[in-house]
Formats: C-alpha cells, structure tokens, sequence
C-alpha cells in the first residue's frame, strides 16, 4: 500500500517538481547573463501552449514513440521510488531513449537523423559510467534493491567518491546541458538546428518535455542515493549538483562528439573504475 | 486568456534588406532588452514557432523561402513586419528584384514601421500581435468544435 501510494506521488510530484526546476534553470541562467529571465512558472506556460497547438506530426507513429518514451520514464522513476532493482530502473530508462531516438528516426529529416545519431553517441558515453554507479553501489551495500541501498546505515559516498564524481560528470550530458549536449539544441540556432527534436512539435514536443522533467527528477534521486542515510546532506548535494549544472552550462559551450565519448570513458575509467578497484581491495 | 499569450516562441527570418532590422531583432535579446522576461524565445524552427518575424523586403530568392517557413507553422500563428522594407519594401521597392513587402506572399498580422525598427517598437509590435494570436486561436477552437459536430451529425 505503501508503495502504491509512493508511485502515485511520483507520478503527480514529480512533474510539478521538475517544470519548477527547469523554470529555476531558466531564471538562474538569466541571472547568470544579467538578465531578468522568464516567470518562474515559464516552463509550465510553454507545455500548456504546446498542448494547444495544432497537429502536425509526418507520421502517425512518431506520436506513439513518444508516449513510450514518457510512459518508459515514468515506470523507471516508478520503479526507482518503489525501491526496485536498480539496475532495471536504469535499463528501463535505456529503453526510454531508444523510443526518442526512433521517434527522431521515424520522420525523414537530415537534422533529426544528425540528433538522433549523436543521441546514439551521447546514450554511448554516459552509459558505462551509471552502469559502473549501479555496480558500486552494489559492491558497498551488497544489494542492487534501491530499498535496500537507501537503507544502508552507512554514506555511500564515503566508499564510493570516484564513482560519485565520475556520476557528476556524466550527468552534464544525461541533463542535455553544455558542453555535453551533443545531440539537441534548446534553440535552432546552432549546427544541428534542433537537434533530436527538430522534428517534435506541439503536444508531442510538450510531452517530450514533461518525459524530461520525470527523468531529471529521478536523476537527481540518483544523486541523492550517494547521501541516503543523511536526508539533509542528501537535499543539499542535490540542490549544489544542480546549481553546479546551471552554472557549467552557463559557461560553456558544446563540445565535439569525439571529444565527449572520449572524456566520458576515461572519467569512467579512471573514476569509477578505479574506486571499484580500490572497492576490492579495502 | 490563453496559455499562446505567455510564451510566444517566434521564428525570425531576414528575407533581404540592409540586415539593419535584423541587428535590432537579436538586440531584443540582449540583456538591455531581453524579451525572455514575456516568456518570448527565438526558437529558430517552424515547427515548434507561433511567431514569424521577417524583416527587409522580399525579393525572388527569398520568397519561396518565406512561405516554406510560414506553411511548415503550426497554427495559430501570426506574422510580424519589422522595418519599412518588410512593410513596404521601403528603399528598395523599386529594386528589379524586389516584389514588394511581405505582405505580397503571406498575410501579415502586424506591421512594425521604422528604419531601422527600434528593438522598443519591435517588442511592442510582437506583444500587440499576441491579442491577434489569441484571437486565431478562438476562432481555431470554433472550428474544431464546428467539425466535431458536423462529424457526429454524419
Ligand atoms: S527597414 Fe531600413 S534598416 Fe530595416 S532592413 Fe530595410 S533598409 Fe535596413
């Protein structure tokens, strides 16, 4: 009962949650330029007008990958909150991507298919490093159960600092923020236009947003997990990793594809499996 | 009051002209302006816009393009001219390649005299359009309605 109740928060909260930062991310990066920045509540306004837009989508199929995309999201945030296997959480949310990119893929445009590629390349550089976050969190609490982790008496950032880093650096990308966001652009004007979304608009392009409001908020659980035995602690390294976040996209500016791949994997390496390393031999 | 009124996403499209309007548009966007404050965002692609801002003149090779960009907009969608040239032509209407403003091949919604157009006049031109956008906008739900009842009578 419990559980049930935690999914439906999740499911009602998190949206809430996540359009509030993505209009905190807004304002904070007006700030950041000296400028006003748009109403808190932008982000929301720009959902309900993209539902009141009319339909144009090329194909019909191009709607139903996109309901997958949200729907997979979703059910991983779900299965995260309902203290599941997490390393089913993070499969589900591989699958969720997969549905974007082949809803990129459905519609016959050169600028869709370039995101849709670097959204391969992008899933490709930060996968190895949450892969590596599940297993180290595995090793210390000897369990995969996201109940069982949060449980754990001890900070799992005490173990597991490496892999806590490795995790930031990766998350850049994961958040589609600069310089990591190889695959999509929030406005049309750079040398992949849009991007994976070039071709999204009106209510499919507002429920690619609200699937990315979910994702961001189970994200930052994810950062959360690391501090799981110190609520407080937990809250405060999410809200400084997300100021963080801004702040770097404020200040940078995309980065080649080569170059993201390449950084991803050494910081994986070097990083994450280094602390496994270290993990085996204490 | 809907939802359109609150965040305009605009497409701006520089169809020929001296590019002296084109500067105030991106200056819009600088801090000294900023036209996010009104939730504006220059979003650079049709499909996602509500707002065509097309300054300087159309000529032979920037026609097709206009109305490649304005057919590819979701409705409701409005057009603004900025500067003389995109109302008129302006300075160079009697160019041989010059048909005119552009209202020659797509309906304009509102015309923003001036040249160049201060960035103050252009803000002010898109926000009248904005009651315009909402008026499309009920006559779209009309329509809708409209068909939903033709269809449920046969
Ligand atoms: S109206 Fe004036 S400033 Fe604007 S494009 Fe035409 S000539 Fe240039």
């Amino acid at each position: 009962m419990k559980t049930v109740l935690t999914i439906v928060l999740f499911i009602v909260a998190a949206p809430l949650a996540g359009g509030l930062m993505a209009g905190l991310d807004r304002k904070a990066g007006a700030w950041m330029q000296s400028r006003v920045g748009p109403p808190l509540l932008q982000p929301f306004y720009d959902v309900a007008k993209l539902f009141s837009k009319q339909n144009i989508a090329v194909h019909k199929s191009q709607k139903y990958y996109v309901l997958c995309f949200l729907v997979f999201v979703i059910l991983s945030g779900a299965l995260f909150v309902a203290g599941q296997d997490l390393l089913l959480v993070i499969f589900a949310l591989t699958l969720a991507d997969v549905f974007l990119i082949l809803g990129a893929y459905s519609v016959r445009s050169p600028y869709s298919y370039v995101g849709a590629e670097r959204e391969l390349v992008q899933m490709m550089a930060y996968e190895p490093m949450v892969i590596i976050t599940a297993i180290g969190m595995y090793m210390v609490t000897k369990s995969f159960s996201v109940a069982d982790i949060a449980a754990f008496e001890q900070n799992l950032f005490v173990k597991l600092p490496g892999i806590f880093i490795g995790l930031l650096f990766v998350l850049t990308g994961k958040l589609r923020k600069s310089p990591f966001d190889l695959s999509m652009s929030h406005h049309a004007h750079q040398e992949i236009v849009g991007g994976v979304l070039t071709e999204f608009s009106g209510a499919e392009l507002a429920m690619v947003k609200i699937a990315y409001w979910y994702q961001n908020v189970f994200l930052l659980g994810l950062v959360c997990l690391f501090f799981a035995s110190a609520f407080w602690l937990g809250v405060g390294a999410v809200m400084l990793t997300f100021f963080l976040e801004v702040f770097i996209d404020n200040n940078s500016a995309r980065l080649t594809w080569q170059f993201t791949l390449a950084s991803s994997w050494i910081a994986a390496a070097v990083l994450g499996m280094g602390n496994l390393v270290v993990l085996i031999f204490i | 009051m809907s939802y359109l009124q609150k965040s305009p996403w605009l497409i701006h499209y520089d169809a020929s002209g001296c590019n002296g309007c084109d500067i105030e548009v991106l200056a819009c966007l600088t801090p000294v302006y900023d036209v996010e404050r009104f939730g504006i965002l220059n979003i650079g692609n049709p499909k996602q816009a509500d707002i065509f801002v097309v300054t300087g003149p159309v000529n032979e090779q920037s026609k097709a393009v206009i109305e490649r960009i304005y057919n590819q907009m979701p409705s409701p969608k409005i057009v603004v001219a900025v500067g003389a040239c995109a109302c008129s032509g302006g300075i160079f209407r009697e160019c041989y390649n010059v048909s005119g403003g552009v209202d020659k091949v797509i309906p304009v919604d509102v015309f923003v005299p001036g040249c160049a157009a201060r960035p103050q006049s252009i803000i002010d031109g898109i926000i009248t359009g904005l009651e315009v956008l909402d008026e499309k906008y009920k006559q779209l739900k009309d329509e809708r309605k409209r068909r939903k009842v033709e269809r449920a009578n046969g």
